[in-house]
């Protein structure tokens, strides 16, 4: 099957990126170099298209009452315009996608979804709609996405693109007509600065990249250094941290399970395993050589087998090698551990996940 | 668009040899750099290690992904570009000049295999 294109494939091209297939997309990966695009971020601002990411408006009476069925977290009572991040999860606690609700009115939320799970995802909503006052309006195909990050995100949003967002809190968004167009605007992010992420129309988000591009305050960035930078603050990949085999509990993110609500999908289950402990659980691992682990490199304790790498990278931010992998659940922070590198093993000591301070602006 | 050196043997899998006498010096092309972005580690082998055309020797590491290095000629390793150790970087800058290992050659009848500087450039325009 044909990869799909984001409304701003053209540019992208036009600009040289390398493009490679992601989530059934033909995405950007790098513009320049990677670790420029990543030291951009960290520093002053990129821009990053992620059109590819899905939508859905979950409207109805019964909007709240579903949604805190198929989600993980609890939106209660929440106020407008507040962000949950959390998962869906099938009933044996497998996860089924990593997500960010918005609280947009009064039973109206807008749900972000991967890329790489739009169909799956939209199947299991439905699927578990039965017996709800509910609609669910799948969108993906009329909104692009930018994603504006880095610390002088903020100045260059209002100045640059005339969109007021500095009485934005962080996980907050509002809903803004721009020449005749409800457009949304959040403050969220996935790489660990202070950022915003936009959706809007094609010609909306086409304007707003030529605009943004047109500054020179910012560079536009790919999915590369999209990876480095969630990597370093510990931000999970699903397909690489989260999958129908890793649980929310298992990948340590339990604290986005509400145990206390009435129900969700799968509560039983992440309740029994946060209760009674999970046998593979996700850990950090910093190695001493400068040596890189990737995806699927054997994890080692005392020469035997114990897991296996999830992501790795020799971080830009700081000089430092760090995987996160799936290992067994009696694996301790401050264990030491090898990760096999083609021929060789390497030592490393098992740390939190979070290799790099985040800078959120709260 | 990528440079190529006359005088030089090149290989399918990107790796030149600069010939000495009956020493070897490999790397890998400006093609390769290019196509890999950052360079952030390389894997080489310890001297005295004995190298076979056609097999893995190391491995090249940009950020996003490792590369075995594939060995174009046979021999055993003399030398190694410590300065890549910590500055990988060299190898963006000017793949040519920083070489990754020095070979003694045990075979240089293996040399006729591999491609030229005309050869190469058409290899890569493919």
């Amino acid at each position: 099957m044909e990869n799909k294109r984001t409304c701003l494939y053209d540019k992208h091209v036009a600009l040289g990126a390398l493009m490679q297939p992601f989530g059934g997309f033909d995405m950007p990966i790098q513009y320049s170099s990677i670790i420029d695009e990543h030291n951009a971020v960290r520093q002053h601002c990129g821009v990053f298209d992620v059109s590819h990411m899905g939508e859905v408006y979950v409207t109805g009476n019964d909007a709240e009452k579903y949604v805190n069925h198929i989600f993980t977290n609890d939106i209660t009572k929440a106020p407008l315009g507040k962000i949950y991040y959390g998962m869906m999860c099938y009933p044996d606690g497998g996860t089924v996608d990593d997500l960010l609700v918005y609280k947009m009115e009064e039973n109206e939320f807008f749900i972000v979804i991967n890329a790489a799970n739009i169909d799956k995802d939209v199947d299991w909503m439905r699927q578990n709609a039965e017996g709800f006052d509910i609609a669910i309006d799948h969108c993906s195909d009329y909104y692009g996405q930018l994603a504006v990050q880095g610390p002088d995100s903020e100045s260059i949003m209002e100045e640059v693109l005339n969109l007021p967002c500095k009485e934005l809190e962080f996980y907050t968004a509002k809903a803004t007509e721009v020449n005749g167009e409800t457009i949304i605007i959040s403050r969220t992010g996935y790489t660990g600065e202070d950022g915003f992420e936009v959706y809007g129309s094609h010609a909306f988000i086409n304007e707003s990249w030529d605009k943004l591009m047109a500054s020179g305050r910012c560079k536009p960035c790919g999915l590369g250094c999209r990876d480095t930078l969630r990597f370093e603050v510990g931000l999970p990949l699903y397909g690489d941290e989260l999958s129908k085999d890793i649980s929310p509990v298992m990948a340590g993110l339990s604290m986005f399970c509400k145990f206390d609500k009435p129900e969700f999908i799968g509560m039983e289950a992440l309740l029994d395993e946060k209760t009674n402990g999970v046998k593979m659980r996700l850990r950090g691992i910093e190695l001493m050589d400068k040596a890189i682990p990737r995806h699927g490199y054997k994890v080692l304790k005392d020469g035997k087998e114990i897991g296996e790498v999830t992501t790795g990278y020799r971080l830009i931010s700081v000089e430092k090698s760090c995987a996160v992998a799936l290992v067994n659940s009696d694996i301790k922070l401050g264990d030491e551990v090898e990760i096999q590198i083609r021929k060789k093993t390497f030592p490393g000591t098992v740390v939190k996940k979070k290799f790099y301070e985040k800078h959120y602006k709260k | 668009m990528a440079k190529v050196i006359e005088n030089l043997y090149y290989s399918e899998s990107h790796e030149f040899v600069k010939v000495e006498g009956d020493f070897g010096y490999v790397g890998i092309t400006d093609y390769a750099q290019h196509e890999l972005g950052n360079v952030v580690y390389v894997d080489l082998p310890d001297v005295d290690d004995e190298v076979s055309t056609g097999e893995e020797f190391g491995a090249v590491e940009s950020v996003k992904a490792a590369s075995d290095l594939i060995s174009p000629v046979s021999g055993t390793v003399v030398e190694v570009n410590e300065a890549l150790e910590d500055t990988p970087e060299l190898i963006n800058q000017d793949a040519f000049s920083n070489w990754l290992i020095k070979i003694q050659l045990s075979n240089k009848s293996e040399l006729d295999s591999l491609m030229d500087a005309a050869a190469y450039t058409k290899f890569c325009n493919k």
